[in-house]
């Protein structure tokens, strides 16, 4: 998988996984319990920063955060 | 027919008997939360009955007939006994909402220990703070959260038990851990359990005030009579109900309504184990037949974000009856869930300290969307000037909501710390710290917060303890924290922060912060918006002027200056 799935993934793993718990492209983060809906907002700040984007709120959704694979597909279509 | 009947003709005829005579309880009896919720009901013949419906977030689903909840929360009861663990010592429940987290609350109660919830999202500050205030005894927590239980068990020599539910079998546990599989475990048949009275503490709740540390609010037993017809009357359960409330039982709502409310009246309740999406949410009323749902403002807006398409991909006729608690309920809210579900969400407002609901829409009762409803029968509540004390002779006139102390769930003190409890009171009332107005037909408006704590998602966020977690952040040199205005959470955290030298202010320092926030407190004490400034409006004697900061995020008057610096 390209650099980007790693990226947000092992950023996923640092910030939000408290355990050892393993986590694939399709784990589902949101409706796991993995990202809670107040941290939403600081995953969706360091896209930001990392891709120099800018997602507009009604964008960041749980269900568009819901795994890496879901993010990487929103993160696509506003990096230029 | 409506459980609570006429709400004029309750209130005319009031009495906490009524529970009591209900409940079989007489004054000087024994009464224990744990048995009333799981022997009782099998013994008035519904053991087969399901009691608690679970499923998490990987589809996994779990059932639990009343007469499972009684023998499970026996050994566990008998678990904690067999530790060591004396009656009134402090047992801590951190867990998500799974099985062993609502059966050990009841098994905690049977032995006669007093359960302590706390949030599982909490950081290992917020979590050593709540522990070190109790002194508590043993936590019952999951292998995911072991890690911030590790961090600070050194710092706390009182901590005797660090209780396992899903230890791995081949991993080796440290130095006062235990591992208990409650499915595993041999089941106990008979418990004697401890003869708790109306004034035994029960449940030991955390909230946050302005300044100063978390209060630990103490109830006791005799709360089941008030939570137990609450939730008859406004949740209008019935034995027929499939329950959803969606509350976590590390807050309030979760013990009282999630807990004793719903086991106390014998009704299925289910439990979702899983983050936040309307489709989830939606598939899970359609797969259980949710007919009560008692939810937040927080989920409903969040539901009316996700828009309309999607709810016609279910089935939702189950449902009976919407409730709402945790912050207002603004009138759209009220009004879209009646467009969309056919029925209006009804709000309820109380706190931790109330123990159970205080002033409601109930019902069978006209609704005023946007209205907090009308005192439950036997409360006393209006609404007094917040300097005389005194209740407001006209409808209208904002001031102080007051309550007539006395109810059966009322917080007996806050737990080593009865000179706050004390500074709850004036004239003969109960403070709870909010706004209100009250029409000409008695029903009361929320106004805001008389105090400058956050109430962000239906949380109580106390400034003091964000500030004090964001000057342990080496680029910080000062910082005031406000609520700002959200659509979805009502409120949420925002920070002015002023740098050390040497610091520039920039995106990736501001994500540091807040994910430095996040860990040490929780995510909802996470500024969700960081300003760095110059400096921090101040009196002259140095004291930071919150007020004015808040009153600019709101768009308010900013009021009086003539005490600011350099002003």
């Amino acid at each position: 998988m390209d650099n980007m799935h790693e990226i947000i993934k092992a950023y996923v793993i640092k910030e939000y996984v408290e355990d050892d718990t393993e986590l694939t492209y399709d784990s589902p983060l949101i409706s796991g319990g993995i990202v809670d809906s107040f941290s939403m907002v600081s995953l969706k700040r360091f896209l930001e920063n990392k891709y120099n984007i800018s997602i507009p709120d009604d964008k960041a959704t749980p269900e568009a955060f819901d795994s890496v694979n879901k993010i990487c597909k929103l993160v696509s279509e506003y990096v230029k | 027919m409506l459980n609570i009947g006429s709400y004029d003709e309750r209130i005319k005829n009031f009495d906490w008997n009524i529970a009591e005579k209900e409940l079989d309880y007489h004054p000087g009896d024994i009464i224990n939360i744990g048995w009333y919720c799981s022997d009782r009901i099998c013994l008035m013949g519904k053991a087969d009955k399901p009691g608690l419906l679970w499923e998490g977030s990987t589809g996994v689903e779990k059932r639990y007939t009343y007469n499972d909840i009684r023998l499970n929360s026996n050994t566990i009861a008998q678990f904690l006994l067999d530790l060591g663990i004396k009656p009134e010592d402090r047992v801590c429940l951190f867990m998500d909402k799974i099985p062993e987290l609502y059966i050990g609350f009841l098994g905690i109660l049977k032995m006669g220990a007093i359960a302590q919830p706390l949030f599982s999202a909490f950081g290992d500050d917020s979590l050593f703070i709540r522990l070190d205030n109790a002194q508590t005894t043993a936590i019952i927590t999951q292998k995911k959260h072991l890690p911030k239980v590790r961090k600070i068990i050194d710092k706390m020599p009182y901590m005797k038990h660090i209780i396992i539910v899903d230890a791995d079998p081949g991993k080796p546990l440290a130095n006062r851990e235990v591992a208990f599989d409650m499915a595993k475990a041999e089941k106990i048949e008979t418990f004697d359990f401890h003869p708790t009275t109306a004034e035994s503490p029960s449940v030991l709740h955390y909230t946050s005030g302005t300044t100063g540390q978390p209060k630990g609010v103490k109830h006791v037993h005799y709360s089941l009579i008030s939570q137990y017809l609450t939730s008859k009357w406004v949740l209008d359960l019935r034995d027929d109900d499939i329950y959803w409330c969606t509350a976590d039982p590390g807050w309030v709502t979760g013990t009282s309504y999630g807990i004793i409310g719903a086991f106390s009246n014998g009704v299925t309740q289910c439990v979702l184990d899983a983050g936040f999406s309307a489709d989830n949410w939606y598939r899970f009323i359609e797969k259980y037949r949710i007919s009560m749902w008692y939810s937040a403002p927080t989920a409903i807006r969040s539901l009316m974000k996700a828009g309309e398409e999607v709810i016609k991909k279910y089935d939702l006729s189950s449902l009976r009856h919407l409730a709402s608690v945790g912050e207002p309920l603004n009138p759209e809210a009220v009004i879209w869930s009646e467009r969309v579900f056919g029925k209006p969400f009804l709000d309820t407002y109380w706190q931790t300290e109330t123990g159970s609901i205080m002033i409601s829409n109930y019902p069978g009762m006209k609704i005023k969307p946007g209205s907090m409803g009308k005192p439950f029968p036997g409360i006393t509540a209006t609404v007094i000037h917040p300097e005389t004390f005194e209740p407001f002779n006209e409808s209208g006139k904002i001031g102080l909501i007051a309550i007539k102390p006395g109810w059966p769930a009322m917080m007996r003190t806050y737990w080593k710390n009865e000179e706050t409890y004390q500074k709850k009171f004036q004239n003969g009332w109960y403070l709870p710290g909010d706004r209100s107005s009250i029409d000409n037909e008695g029903y009361f408006w929320f106004v805001g917060r008389d105090d400058d704590v956050i109430n962000t998602g239906g949380h109580l966020v106390s400034p003091f303890e964000v500030e004090s977690a964001l000057l342990e952040h080496p680029a910080v040199a000062e910082s005031a924290v406000v609520a700002k205005p959200d659509f979805v959470n009502m409120e949420v955290v925002k920070a002015f922060v002023t740098l050390k030298p040497g610091f520039t202010a920039s995106k990736d320092l501001d994500l540091e912060i807040m994910n430095f926030v996040r860990k040490k407190l929780s995510p909802l004490a996470m500024p969700q918006e960081i300003e760095f400034i110059d400096s921090l409006p101040k009196t002259r004697s140095g004291k930071i002027m919150r007020r004015i900061l808040h009153a600019k995020e709101w768009g308010e008057e900013i009021g009086d200056t003539s005490t600011l610096e350099n002003d």
